[in-house]
């Protein structure tokens, strides 16, 4: 097997959800690991792949890959699979990596499988295990092509972090103009927070809060934690917090270690975004809230008692 | 303008999930079957825009005579005509091939549907789409105008959006806020029954992936309560017990 990883940036960093990835793929397979990352970056940081399991790592430097741009990064990851000789492309899911998978598998003719939650079963063929039914379920799928793209939901497998440096070549890639037919115009980014979809630890509010004048808690409880902050679908559409912290159904889906709602009453739709969490702590003054019978650990009591309460506890505990 | 809009037939939000014939198959027992919630809010989309600049605009679904009622659904939300691909929806692959003949039979300046299906969320057949026909594809899009052959877009990303321009044609992902969903009206049900509803047959493409079995989440231990007065046997739990401080 020979496989490739397609490597993420973000604020010059590379993108944690990338190194898991890399260790992937470096659990999943015997020869060596190849990871791509395109656009401008620092050459020491990229090395340290090889930290993740990574034997050499190809760069494209076109400085025009520095932002996602979908066509042009699914043209350059099915050169990179023809000129490495990978019969299998693993990637983290995100907002760039998902599209792009989806045009890469066309292009390469190669078997898709999204939501990946473990290493394969390579026994008989190749078969993954992937999350269906917004975490309600799993489905054991055979990929059947020569070539397969795998897209891993978060936590897939463990962090490797001790491997040894990776060799870092450049190479040129070559596109066409409609590569670049959509103008990315602008972006706004919350910048120096945890990400939602990479958080390890995710604080929720809900409306049990009141308003967004209240949310200072929260995030204080978030940063004392080193967590993202979220809500759920009523605190968005309320526009208490912007439509990228919505945890749910039709928001982001999340899967940290530990995920802690405050004032969320566990509708249907919440836990949908939440059900891949290890734990749930649910604080909620009702204690028929059905958010309790998906928790871990649940607290009854008023979030404006509670959540101080905690934050002290857990500056104590350090 | 022509818009092709793709509809998903899944089971509701609520739904339990449960499998038969030993994990083979799922288990619609009991099961409500509905738009997709994404795809509602493409088809809300649709209808806005036909409403704003005129046009037509086709619901499809890839499925078997079962999915009909969903299709009637989406005539009576505002879809002139619909177009059902009589096949089992057997993977992201086989489904994109399906949307990709009959878009090229339609020469439609928008296609749109769900960032995802909620049955298999794999959110991968626009891109797919997008690549057979060698056109833009886009997701997932919370805000969409149209405005002389040319689209503006927000798309969704991590810790926030970016905006987009791009020509038509383009296929695109929906998710909120991008429209409000639209419930059908007394009216609409009543038209609906008598637009048109076509069914075609497959084209010859397989699926390249092959579902063996199905199963369920481990079953969780029952909560446990903790007083609010002493609130660090949470931490002392998470710590040692959970092992996640």
């Amino acid at each position: 097997m020979s496989v490739l990883v397609f490597v993420e940036q973000s604020e010059g960093k590379i993108k944690k959800s990338s190194r898991e990835a890399v260790s992937y793929a470096s659990a999943m397979n015997d020869g060596d690991v190849v990871a791509l990352v395109m656009g401008t970056a620092d050459g020491d940081q990229l090395a340290t792949l090889g930290n993740n399991g990574a034997a050499k790592v190809v760069h494209s430097t076109d400085s025009r890959l520095d932002k996602g741009v979908i066509r042009a990064y699914s043209a350059g990851i099915a050169q990179v699979m023809e000129s490495e000789g990978s019969d299998t492309l693993v990637m983290a899911e995100s907002s760039i990596g998902n599209p792009v998978a989806a045009r890469v598998s066309i292009k390469t003719s190669a078997s898709l499988a999204s939501n990946v939650v473990g290493l394969p079963d390579t026994s008989s063929g190749f078969k993954v295990k992937r999350s269906i039914y917004t975490g309600k379920a799993f489905a054991n799928t055979i990929l059947e092509a020569s070539k397969r793209i795998l897209i891993l939901k978060k936590g897939a497998v463990p962090l490797k972090e001790d491997g040894a440096a990776a060799s870092v070549e450049s190479i040129d890639l070559a596109f066409d103009d409609s590569d670049f037919g959509v103008t990315i115009t602008s972006q706004e980014k919350a910048t120096g927070q945890v990400l939602l979809p990479e958080a390890d630890i995710v604080v929720s509010g809900g409306r049990g809060l009141k308003g967004p004048e209240n949310w200072g808690m929260i995030e204080e409880l978030a940063a004392e934690l080193g967590a993202a902050t979220g809500c759920s679908k009523p605190v968005s559409d309320m526009d208490w917090r912007p439509h990228h912290e919505h945890v749910g159904q039709t928001g982001i889906k999340v899967a940290p270690t530990l995920y802690i709602a405050v004032g969320i009453s566990g509708a249907i739709q919440h836990l949908a975004g939440v059900n891949s969490s290890k734990f749930i702590v649910v604080i909620n003054k009702d204690a028929d809230a059905p958010f309790f019978k998906a928790a871990d650990y649940g607290i009854v009591g008023d979030a404006f008692d509670v959540v101080p309460k905690l934050i002290q506890a857990i500056k104590a505990a350090k | 303008m022509k818009i092709l809009v793709c509809i998903t037939h899944v089971p509701d939000t609520t739904s339990k999930i449960a499998f038969s014939n030993n994990n083979l198959e799922f288990d619609k027992t009991g099961v409500q079957f509905v738009i997709g919630p994404y795809d509602d809010y493409a088809l809300a989309r649709a209808v806005e825009l036909k409403e704003q600049q005129g046009g037509t605009i086709t619901a499809l679904n890839v499925g078997e005579v079962e999915t009909e009622p969903t299709l009637r659904k989406a005539l009576a939300i505002g879809a002139d005509d619909a177009i059902r691909v009589n096949t089992p929806a057997l993977d992201s692959f086989f489904v994109a091939t399906q949307i990709a003949s009959v878009a090229k039979e339609g020469n439609y300046d928008l296609i749109l549907m769900g960032r995802e299906s909620i049955d298999f969320n794999g959110g991968m057949v626009h891109g797919m789409v997008g690549e057979i026909l060698g056109i833009p594809s886009l997701s997932p899009v919370m805000k969409l105008e149209i405005e002389g052959g040319k689209a503006k877009l927000a798309r969704e990303i991590e810790g926030g959006k970016e905006y987009l321009e791009v020509d038509l044609p383009l296929i695109a992902g929906c998710q909120e806020p991008i429209a409000e969903w639209k419930i059908p009206n007394m009216r609409g049900i009543m038209m609906a029954r008598s637009k048109p509803l076509s069914v075609v047959e497959p084209s010859e493409n397989n699926a390249n992936t092959k579902t063996e079995s199905y199963e369920l989440p481990p079953k969780k231990g029952e909560v446990k309560m903790i007083d609010s007065d002493n609130v660090g046997e949470l931490v002392r739990l998470l710590k040692e017990e959970a092992k996640v401080l």
